[in-house]
């Protein structure tokens, strides 16, 4: 199979808007016969069920939440990024495509980048316009803010809660076609699988949470929106319900997954404090702006923090990276945090965490500025652990955050099965080995308001007009084969709960794939992995009935397919012989234990092919070209 | 602070499904960790149930970071427990002591049935929003997003109306099952931004009659919903919605 990006000719400047032009438009007359289903209700899912609707297609919208104002976009604290240039600080369109491809260790597609960095600026006019209630500077204009990774100012906020008025902006954008009539809104539906003909999207599959019916929809196209898979860990930043169903699903229907093994791992969480905790909290990475990173000099130094004189302090990113800072990339700030507690320098109870100063802010700027930053984040973090960052610093450590890797899109974020586009974490496209800090607003809403839109023609152009009729055999086969995999997990009647394989699996995950990764580690994961998937065949306890309410076999469900999926992870993790990212890979690092990216072998996207659960994946390689940057060794020194 | 072990007794609202008769069910818990948080509390809870061939009880919940507004239960009468400006989520077993006895139900109101156990419906909130909570505007023809300056403090006071979650907790702390809270948040911050402004009189208008039409009662300022909100939404923002909507009926045409 040969990849085909569709990437534009032309200068990269030029590239987006000549695409647009070549491409079709369907004219206003015809779009209400088409039919679009958009699953998942996030930036990206809202984004594009509200502009499709907007532009006179007939949206359905699928969310397993009760409302589409509760996917998981809402936790994002920090912001997002655009090329503004209002701090007048040499920020460019063509600095935050350098920074973000950059940032990615040169790993993603250099015209989807820029693209986005193109975007970046019209999508805070269009936020602004729905009232979203960015921060502003006494003079009225816009507020910004720096951010890990970059030099320039252009981070967007809303306090703390950036990602939350992006959403509800969508989101109101959303409530606005469905009361128009132009958007039907069907909550709390799991999508279960993807239903294709002749290797064309089709419909999906869906069951309602509430009754336990499984139904099917037919659609011209089907848009995934449907986010990342972080929680295959089981803890992770994600919220309890983020999974990986319905790309993997997509996946096993001839949709390639690229890169699985690019995960990043956040550096500022609250550090796990109890064995029966489901669930890691992140502070936003914005707090690094004005909260300094140490640990105290001397190994097992465990007095309080105030007692610890400046002298015995290390504040080790300042000291090893004097040009960046507290503000180096998620991933060397992750991995320094590890490699000083794993000196035996971590503070906290279990000695896994690291510090996150904020007095020389506070003395600095004063309180009520400072709060007013980050308030919420500091309540936030004193109701989880009682204490009061303002008074004593913050205890942070690294965890599983975002998903880079996703199912594999061309330039109109289509994937290898015709008709099946994907948007938002749930793709793989523009973040590389490493996502760049404010980028997956950025992403989500570029990819649903400004990119899908303008490339969905292409396909719809020669798509069949009659839409498929679902009480065909094509849609009821699915149906029984869904009903049937529901019935297969009840039947099961182990002693296991769900929640423990997740935690067996996740431990596995975390040991051998997570921040530092090595081959003989990567074997072990891949070898015991199908083991516990065997377990979870024999001895897991679901209970209840598939047709009513029925949260744990919702769970089920869904570890069912991440222990598919983990084994894809750690295939690509060993495939990829190189340090890159987010990850080091402990055989490929400098002499002074930095990252070491393998430019001559490894300068591809890795897409995985589905071959039957008997049969071993297929890998296929899509190179990635640099014409306008050169990579570079990243060093943030 | 140190980790404590308690022990406490629950008394949860167990209902198989919308039509059926709920009931209380009485549980024990020992050796529950106070660095635990609630909601994980009740996953303790569960998996013990589950293992011992019972059915778990159902809860809605899903960032568990205090922003999703899915989780909420009321908690020995007050819609997310006891501390103030905390969802449920984000209350935790130390705020407990040992041998407390804790009464879990779901937020009860007209408009929210409920699904199974603590799960109800809030789609009528969405309903509501669908009346107006928006800015009409297409994707695309947007001024220059400096075009229009904001002085600070307003955007500051449309941001603490715009932090609602839309958990439901004003509603099901409100005697008369009233959405004002929730609807005078939306409008209040629509209200306070220029881009709001054209459509300020139809929006107040129609979301108040939305939400009568809805079944939501009207406020009798008890301020019930204030104390219970999990944002700290303050009850000025029904004090503007009702200017808003004042403003609106006397210059009607």
């Amino acid at each position: 199979m040969k990849l085909d990006a569709s990437i534009p000719d032309g200068p990269l400047a030029e590239k987006w808007d000549r695409h647009i032009f070549a491409g079709r438009i369907i004219s206003p007359a015809n779009r209400r016969k088409y039919r679009v289903i958009v699953v998942g209700t996030g930036l990206a899912g809202s984004a594009a069920a509200a502009t499709l609707a907007e532009l006179g297609y007939d949206v359905q919208v699928f969310t397993m939440h009760d409302t589409p104002r509760r996917a998981h976009s809402i936790a994002a604290q920090g912001g997002i990024n655009a090329a503004k240039n209002y701090a007048n600080d040499g920020d460019s369109i063509f600095r935050l495509f350098y920074d973000t491809i950059k940032g990615g260790d040169f790993r993603a597609r250099e015209a989807n980048v820029y693209r986005l960095a193109q975007i970046s600026n019209r999508i805070i006019d269009h936020c602004v316009a729905q009232g979203v209630p960015f921060a502003r500077e006494y003079g009225g204009g816009l507020a910004n803010r720096s951010f890990g990774g970059a030099q320039v100012s252009r981070t967007f906020y809303a306090r703390g809660q950036t990602g939350q008025q992006l959403l509800l902006g969508a989101y109101g954008a959303l409530m606005r076609q469905a009361r128009l009539g132009r958007v039907t809104i069907h909550p709390r539906q799991e999508m279960l699988d993807l239903v294709t003909e002749d290797n064309r999207a089709r419909g999906i599959v869906c069951r309602d949470m509430r009754t336990g019916a499984i139904t099917s929809h037919a659609g011209h196209v089907v848009v995934l929106a449907t986010g990342g898979y972080g929680n295959v860990y089981y803890l992770s930043t994600n919220a309890m319900s983020s999974n990986v169903t319905a790309a993997w699903r997509a996946h096993r229907k001839g949709a390639l997954f690229a890169n699985p093994c690019f995960v990043q791992i956040h550096p500022t969480c609250i550090p796990v404090h109890d064995e029966q905790q489901c669930k890691l909290t992140l502070m936003s990475e914005s707090l690094r702006n004005d909260g300094r990173v140490w640990v105290p000099k001397n190994a097992g130094d465990t007095r309080p923090p105030a007692q610890i004189p400046e002298s015995e302090r290390d504040y080790y990113l300042e000291n090893k990276y004097p040009g960046f800072g507290n503000l180096v990339p998620r991933d060397v700030a992750s991995r320094n945090a590890k490699q000083q507690c794993d000196q035996n320098k971590g503070v906290g109870e279990a000695g896994l965490a690291v510090y996150l100063d904020f007095a020389d802010a506070v003395k600095r700027d004063g309180l009520p500025a400072i709060l007013r930053k980050y308030g919420n984040l500091f309540q936030m973090y004193e109701k989880i652990t009682a204490h009061d960052p303002a008074v004593q610093p913050m205890m942070i450590y690294p965890a599983v955050h975002y998903s880079m890797g996703g199912l594999w899109v061309d330039y109109n974020l289509m994937s290898t099965l015709p008709g099946l586009y994907v948007l938002g974490e749930a793709n793989f496209s523009d973040h590389g080995a490493n996502r760049l800090g404010a980028s997956a607003l950025m992403q989500g809403l570029a990819d649903g308001y400004f990119i899908l839109p303008n490339t969905i023609g292409r396909y719809l152009a020669d798509c069949p007009l009659p839409l498929p009729d679902t009480t065909a055999s094509l849609f009821t086969a699915e149906t029984k084969k869904a009903e049937s995999f529901i019935t297969k997990l009840l039947a099961v009647k182990g002693k296991r709960t769900t929640g423990d394989i997740h935690r067996q699996l996740g431990r596995l995950l975390w040991d051998e794939c997570g921040l530092l990764r090595n081959g003989a580690g990567l074997g072990r994961a891949l070898a015991e992995i199908p083991a516990i998937r065997e377990e979870f065949w024999k001895n897991v306890l679901v209970p209840g009935t598939g047709m009513q309410l029925n949260q744990s076999l919702e769970r089920a469900g869904r570890l069912a397919d991440y222990l598919e999926f983990a084994e894809l992870m750690v295939r690509d993790a060993l495939d990829r012989e190189e340090s890159c990212g987010c990850h080091l890979r402990e055989e490929n690092q400098t002499e002074d234990n930095e990252a070491r990216r393998d430019d001559a072998n490894f300068c591809h996207v890795s897409a995985w092919e589905y071959r039957g659960e008997a049969t071993t994946p297929v890998r296929h390689r899509e190179p990635l070209v640099f014409d306008n940057v050169t990579p570079s060794q990243r060093s943030y020194r | 602070m140190a980790k404590q072990k308690i022990d406490i007794t629950l008394q949860i609202w167990r209902q198989e499904n919308p039509q059926s008769q709920g009931s209380f069910q009485h549980y024990s818990l020992s050796g529950i960790s106070t660095g635990l948080s609630f909601l994980e509390m009740l996953d303790v809870l569960n998996e013990n149930l589950t293992l011992n061939g019972q059915e778990p009880v159902a809860f809605d919940h899903d960032c568990r970071e205090g922003i999703c507004g899915m989780c909420g239960a009321v908690v020995n009468g007050r819609p997310h427990g006891p501390e103030p400006g905390t969802t449920l989520c984000q209350l935790h077993m130390r705020h407990f002591k040992d041998g407390d006895h804790l009464v879990i139900e779901p937020f009860r109101a007209r408009p929210f049935p409920i699904e199974r156990d603590l799960v109800i419906d809030r789609g009528s909130l969405d309903q509501l929003i669908q009346a107006g909570g928006y800015v009409s505007v297409n994707t695309g023809g947007t001024p220059e997003a400096n075009t229009i300056a904001i002085p600070r403090e307003t955007a500051e006071q449309a941001m603490d109306a715009a932090a609602c979650i839309g958990c439901g907790a004003c509603v099901a702390s409100c005697p008369n099952g009233s959405a004002m809270l929730f609807a005078g948040a939306k409008v209040s911050q629509l209200a306070l931004l220029p881009q709001g402004h054209p459509e300020g009189r139809e929006r107040a208008l129609n979301m108040v009659k939305r939400m009568d039409e809805l079944g939501f009662g009207n406020c009798g300022n008890e301020r019930e919903c204030e104390a219970s909100c999990p944002k700290r939404i303050s009850i000025r923002h029904i004090a503007r919605l009702n200017r808003e909507f004042i403003k609106a009926a006397l210059f009607s045409e």
